[in-house]
């Protein structure tokens, strides 16, 4: 991954999405090969690699002893900051927690507890962040401002790793995409090379009878009675169709044309769709 | 020294933030025992020579204290922060294993001594304590609170669930304390049981330490301050090499 990028880390369950990222914070040890951060090896230069990291964790974890503000003073002192209110009132203003400074954790709703982890990830002004799953369980309004911010401090020149169920998160924010299946990387590209790579339509007929004539163009892929998906390569082939269908003498009863999008090369590459 | 600090600081927030139950209660307790063992005991045991049974138990009963607490912060800390997950916080920063071996340990010796010494405020007020030798008091109950700290960080990382960490305490803390001379001088044992008495390590915290007060002990305190600060040591080694290779923390 290159200094500075929105990268993307896509994958089903189970894919080893949050494996990988352990690896990187130092949570896992690796069984084989090494893993750094801006050049520091998370192992031998564990000090340098994690003050490089911030990593906002896939689970909705607190402290229930503190307030938000202790939370994160706390925070700052596990990296050896002392003094860093400016910063936390910075950051707590960007993420609206300012009102809530003085709030007990357990007090705080579900998406109010995700705005601090990923407070808690920006105390140390890490040059590389992590998202894990950033907005699962989290509603529109926060999601809006936490993309808002995330890409802001992308432009800051900080380096962006997401992890999305999301596939339309990741087509809208990440420059690169890797796709990662039984802990290996199925795919590397950028986002723009792999919608195009895949490029193309999907076509969906409901027909009033079976069989598909011959002569349609495309090739089909999947066939279910009457229903019909047939993958074309451009606009021209969708118009041969339906003049085929016309000379058939077969009526369309329903019909949807899908442009290429992530979840289709997500399915494809990950072996679930055709 | 930042993080170090810090994670020490977080500690002690955490326990007085909960005072009622981290100091209050420990209080109580041992005040329990103090009213009924020393009702029911008083006149009918003189273990040193001119000093009543009341003023006897009152220092292995503050030690009591001490140990349990210094055990009960870090081990009930510790889990906590495993179940709920939020040890990550900790894991993901640049503290090192040393740092964070310090830190719990440095915030249960202070959780030891402050219901240690509230304890003893506190009985202060039924009983008239001589205090023959302070420093030695203090020392074992440094040592002591150290030694038990540490295990409670062991008792913690080696745990899963809350209900481990208590057995460790109930089946290992619990009877060690009870039979290590608390509320006897092992004097007063059948041969047998004095020698095994011998073999448990906190015998000589207990032992020592009273021997802060009446200047007075069962074995002599220089050899118990040597058997306890060698325990501790040996305990220490074996955590920090555990906590280094990071078994159940750091997968």
């Amino acid at each position: 991954m290159a200094e500075g990028e929105f990268f993307g880390l896509l994958g089903p369950n189970g894919a080893g999405k949050t494996t990988l990222i352990n690896v990187i914070a130092g949570l896992v040890r690796p069984d084989a090969g090494r893993a750094a951060v801006m050049g520091a090896d998370v192992g031998r230069d564990y000090r340098r690699a994690r003050r490089m990291l911030g990593v906002v964790p896939q689970e909705l974890v607190f402290d229930p002893f503190f307030t938000v503000r202790e939370t994160l003073r706390l925070q700052s002192g596990y990296y050896g900051l002392a003094r860093n209110d400016g910063w936390i009132d910075e950051v707590m203003h960007h993420l609206d927690l300012t009102a809530k400074a003085d709030a007990n954790m357990r007090s705080l709703s579900g998406g109010m507890k995700r705005r601090v982890l990923v407070a808690q990830a920006l105390v140390h002004k890490p040059p590389v962040i992590v998202l894990d799953e950033p907005t699962a369980g989290v509603d529109v309004e926060l999601r809006q401002g936490l993309w808002q911010f995330v890409r802001r401090l992308n432009r800051d020149g900080h380096s962006i790793v997401l992890t999305t169920h999301y596939l339309e998160e990741a087509e809208a924010h990440c420059q690169r995409i890797a796709l990662l299946k039984d802990g290996r990387i199925a795919a590397l590209d950028t986002t723009r090379n792999l919608l195009g790579s895949f490029s193309g339509l999907d076509l969906r007929l409901h027909l009033d009878r079976a069989p598909l004539p011959v002569g349609i163009p495309g090739r089909v892929v999947e066939a279910d009675g009457a229903h019909f998906r047939v993958r074309l390569a451009t606009y021209r082939e969708l118009e041969d169709a339906l003049v085929r269908l016309r000379e058939a003498g077969v009526g369309i009863r329903e019909m949807e044309v899908h442009p290429p999008d992530l979840e289709e090369v997500f399915l494809r590459l990950t072996g679930r769709g055709s | 020294m930042r993080r170090f600090s810090t994670l020490c600081y977080k500690e002690l927030l955490r326990f007085f933030k909960v005072s009622i139950q981290t100091v209050g209660a420990p209080v109580l307790t041992t005040l329990l025992y103090l009213v009924i063992f020393g009702h029911a005991l008083e006149g009918r045991l003189e273990v040193y020579r001119g000093v009543r049974y009341t003023v006897f138990l009152v220092p292995g009963l503050v030690m009591m204290a001490v140990l349990q607490n210094a055990f009960a912060n870090s081990s009930s800390s510790l889990i906590q922060s495993k179940i709920t997950g939020n040890i990550v916080f900790v894991l993901l920063a640049p503290v090192s294993y040393v740092e964070f071996f310090a830190a719990y340990v440095v915030a249960s010796i202070v959780r030891g001594l402050v219901v240690g010494l509230c304890v003893l405020a506190v009985t202060l007020f039924f009983v008239d304590l001589p205090l023959h030798a302070p420093l030695w008091a203090l020392a074992f109950a440094l040592l002591g609170a150290a030694l038990l700290g540490t295990l409670g960080l062991v008792a913690a990382v080696v745990s899963d669930k809350i209900d481990q960490v208590a057995a460790f305490q109930n089946f290992v803390v619990v009877p060690l304390t009870f039979l290590s001379g608390v509320f006897y001088s092992i004097h007063t044992l059948p041969p047998f049981w004095q020698r095994l008495s011998h073999a448990n390590p906190f015998f000589y915290m207990v032992d020592g330490f009273r021997y802060g007060f009446f200047g007075a002990s069962d074995f002599a305190p220089t050899a118990s301050l040597a058997i306890v600060f060698a325990s501790l040591l040996a305990v220490c080694s074996a955590t920090l090499w555990l906590l280094k290779s990071g078994y159940k923390l750091r997968y």
